[in-house]
């Protein structure tokens, strides 16, 4: 038993996390709310050239070999970050689960994903497909994997809360892949519960700084009881649902025999932290975090959906409870 | 990181179900708040010192094994699922022995520790007073040094079974012209010193398990000072690490309650039906039970890697506290009409829990901690 990360891991977390705030404030997430992609310009590109898009390919196929444990800490960076790039549909869940359909359908695409030549996305069957008109392959995950390629494929677009996320009903030709569905939905579940909790940490992050400096009745509004112990419940709730998020990521990349129901641990107790934070966030902000022009709700929107997406925390106690035999 | 449990680890925690399995007494012991049933536990506690059980991460030469950290969370994973009983040498061995390890000169480890942990002493808290509870730095107990000697003059309360206690571990003000957390010591009192006087107060289970403690010229010697003379504060807050963090409440005892909870409700859903709201409530304390398992085994790393525990702790506390009534408070509604009836287990573990939020500082405390000393919020 060791939960402790690798100084390798710590260390490709801070260039990524000084990469994003470099390059990933909130104006240019703005940028991806206004333009025609719901993406930025250049930041795909600096993540590919610092191997952090094709990641998880096996370093034959041009990857670095790396499993869920080392991109883990990636995604909640991408999540604090508010960052409007696919690392979950292409990092997370696309590549690897290319890499292990193999076949054709991996020759055709996975070197042009590891090397961030093309992009891929993914999307619960029957659900959205976020930015699939800017990827090139579309996997489509429910009882089976569906992959359909974007040239020729119908789209029909839907707006989303959250303006970077362009959401999709993707039809279209398909080839059913070699790999399995359940794995693939973990993949998707456990990334979107690190995001969460960047997220949440963001919001939380953003909110001490404010109430410390917003003084009303001549006091910092961070001095008082009521406001500190919102804060308190938000940080309790990202301080548990953090380490099941990790633990989750561990099982996936183990092949551990509790994988679904573990996952399903991080991603409720995620998307409840996420939920708390940006409720709390907004409430200590009061009416400035209630504004459009103000950055809070970048995080707060993306917050709400990625809590949503990809089972929400009902959703995955129903699968916990079903796993416990209840 | 590699969350799997090692040979090793495997391998010592099949060895300590394996003795429990033949050593749990089939019947539940009396309760540890009344005389007999502080006396059967402390029997048990003899049995599992002997066995080599009772300290397992402690050093050999006091009866422990030298177990790591995760060796003994793995213990109490087995210790509580094994559905032994309480561990009335607790508030010494979590509590006190941690602070002997840090401050207690090496005589006094080797005075205390051992019959510490064979439950030959059996140790209670002395800190709180009628007009000190959260606000500790508050306290008025004096102890006026007398040549080699402290004479003790005042009032502790809340001390868990302070009635039945051989040895009290106390905050008390030895520099009489001090305030707040200044001018505070931590002393070490026989309980049979002359001018001391315990009497039991009932708890809310009707049991005399609480004790009110009266000094009246009790006199200590100076060999019984641990840490520093007026260095009390700095000591005891070492001890609340230990109180509010995981020594005390290891996840182990919460995941038995959350397993033994899922059973509760599978049985009655097997002659009632199912009932996705209450089951819905289970799931959610199973969860807590699991984020506090998976949150100590990352603290465990953090701690190993030369980290402090500090002001997290009070994350800890919060959460088992508020799990723990929450465990309980699910029985309850599972039973229904049976919730009420006073021979249930679910209701004594309930009405045990309801302390959870109050004793160690209550969790407004904590969330003052929190959000003062990790978040860094101003604190006026």
């Amino acid at each position: 038993m060791d939960f402790s990360f690798s100084d390798d891991q710590i260390m490709f977390q801070e260039a990524v996390r000084d990469l994003l705030a470099n390059e990933c404030p909130p104006e240019v997430v703005r940028s991806a709310w206004e333009n025609d992609t719901g993406r930025t310009d250049g930041l795909w590109g600096a993540l590919a050239e610092m191997g952090v898009v094709g990641m998880t390919a096996p370093e034959s196929a041009g990857g670095l070999g790396m499993d869920e444990t080392d991109l883990v800490l990636l995604l909640e960076e991408a999540g604090r970050a508010a960052l409007p790039e696919p690392l979950l549909e292409h990092t997370a869940v696309g590549i690897p689960t290319l890499a292990e359909a193999g076949g054709s359908i991996a020759e055709a695409w996975l070197e042009q994903a590891v090397a961030g030549e093309a992009t891929l996305g993914a999307g619960a069957d029957g659900g959205y497909a976020v930015g699939a008109a800017t990827s090139d392959l579309v996997l489509l995950i429910g009882d089976q994997i569906r992959a359909v390629p974007v040239a020729g494929a119908s789209l029909v677009e839907h707006q989303s809360v959250d303006w970077s996320r362009r959401l999709f009903e993707v039809g279209g030709e398909e080839v059913v892949l070699d790999a399995d569905p359940g794995l693939a939905f973990d993949r998707a579940a456990g990334a979107a519960a690190a995001q969460c909790v960047g997220v949440a940490q963001h919001l939380l992050d953003a909110t001490v700084e404010y109430v410390a400096q917003r003084y009303q009745f001549g006091k910092p509004v961070g001095s008082y009881q009521a406001v500190k112990h919102h804060l308190a419940n938000a940080a309790l709730k990202i301080e548990f649902a953090r380490p099941t998020a990790r633990h989750a990521a561990w099982c996936i990349a183990a092949g551990n025999p509790d994988r679904s129901r573990d996952v399903s641990l991080a991603k409720a107790l995620a998307s409840e932290a996420v939920d708390l934070a940006a409720r709390t966030a907004l409430q200590c902000h009061g009416a400035i975090g209630y504004t459009f022009e103000y950055d809070l709700h970048l995080w707060m929107k993306r917050g709400w959906a990625l809590s949503a997406a990809w089972g929400d925390a009902a959703w995955h106690r129903n699968r916990i409870a079903a796993a416990l035999g209840i | 990181m590699d969350l799997s449990f090692t040979p090793a680890e495997e391998e010592f925690r099949d060895e300590a179900r394996t003795w429990l399995a033949e050593n749990v007494p089939a019947e539940p012991l009396a309760s540890m708040d009344t005389p007999d049933g502080f006396e059967e536990h402390r029997e048990w506690e003899h049995h599992l010192f002997d066995a080599g059980w009772a300290v397992v991460s402690w050093p050999e030469r006091y009866g422990g094994r030298e177990a790591s950290l995760v060796e003994w969370l793995v213990f109490e994973e087995e210790y509580w699922a094994s559905g032994a009983p309480g561990r009335v040498s607790s508030n010494g061995v979590s509590l006190l022995a941690p602070t002997v390890f840090d401050f207690g000169t090496p005589e006094q480890q080797d005075r205390f520790l051992r019959p510490m942990a064979r439950g030959d002493e059996v140790w209670a808290q002395g800190w709180s007073e009628p007009d000190a509870g959260s606000d500790l730095a508050g306290i008025k107990t004096k102890a006026q040094r007398d040549g080699e000697h402290f004479v003790i003059e005042g009032q502790k309360t809340w001390c868990s079974r302070g009635a039945f206690a051989d040895w009290f571990f106390c905050l008390v003000r030895t520099d009489p012209d001090s305030e707040r957390h200044a001018g505070l010591s931590y002393l070490l009192v026989p309980a049979d010193t002359e001018g001391l006087e315990a009497r039991a107060i009932g708890r809310l289970d009707g049991e005399p398990g609480f004790a009110e403690l009266f000094f009246d010229g009790a006199r200590v010697h100076e060999r019984y000072l641990l840490g520093g003379e007026g260095e009390g504060w700095a000591v005891a807050m070492a001890t609340t690490g230990s109180e509010r963090g995981l020594n005390l409440r290891a996840p182990g005892r919460f995941m038995a309650a959350a397993d033994r909870l899922v059973g509760l409700y599978q049985e009655l859903a097997d002659s009632r039906g199912s009932d996705l709201d209450r089951r819905d409530q289970v799931v959610s304390a199973w969860m807590g039970s699991q984020a506090y398992r998976w949150q100590t085994y990352a603290t465990e790393a953090r701690l190993r890697g030369g980290a402090p525990i500090g002001s997290e702790a009070s994350f800890m506390k919060v959460l088992w506290s508020e799990l723990d009534v929450e465990l309980h408070a699910t029985a309850l509604r599972l039973l229904g009409r049976d919730g009420e009836r006073a021979d249930s287990s679910w209701m004594d573990g309930y009405v045990f829990a309801l302390s959870g939020p109050i004793y160690a500082g209550t969790n407004e405390i904590q969330r003052n901690i929190i959000s003062e000393r990790v978040l860094g919020l101003p604190r006026r």
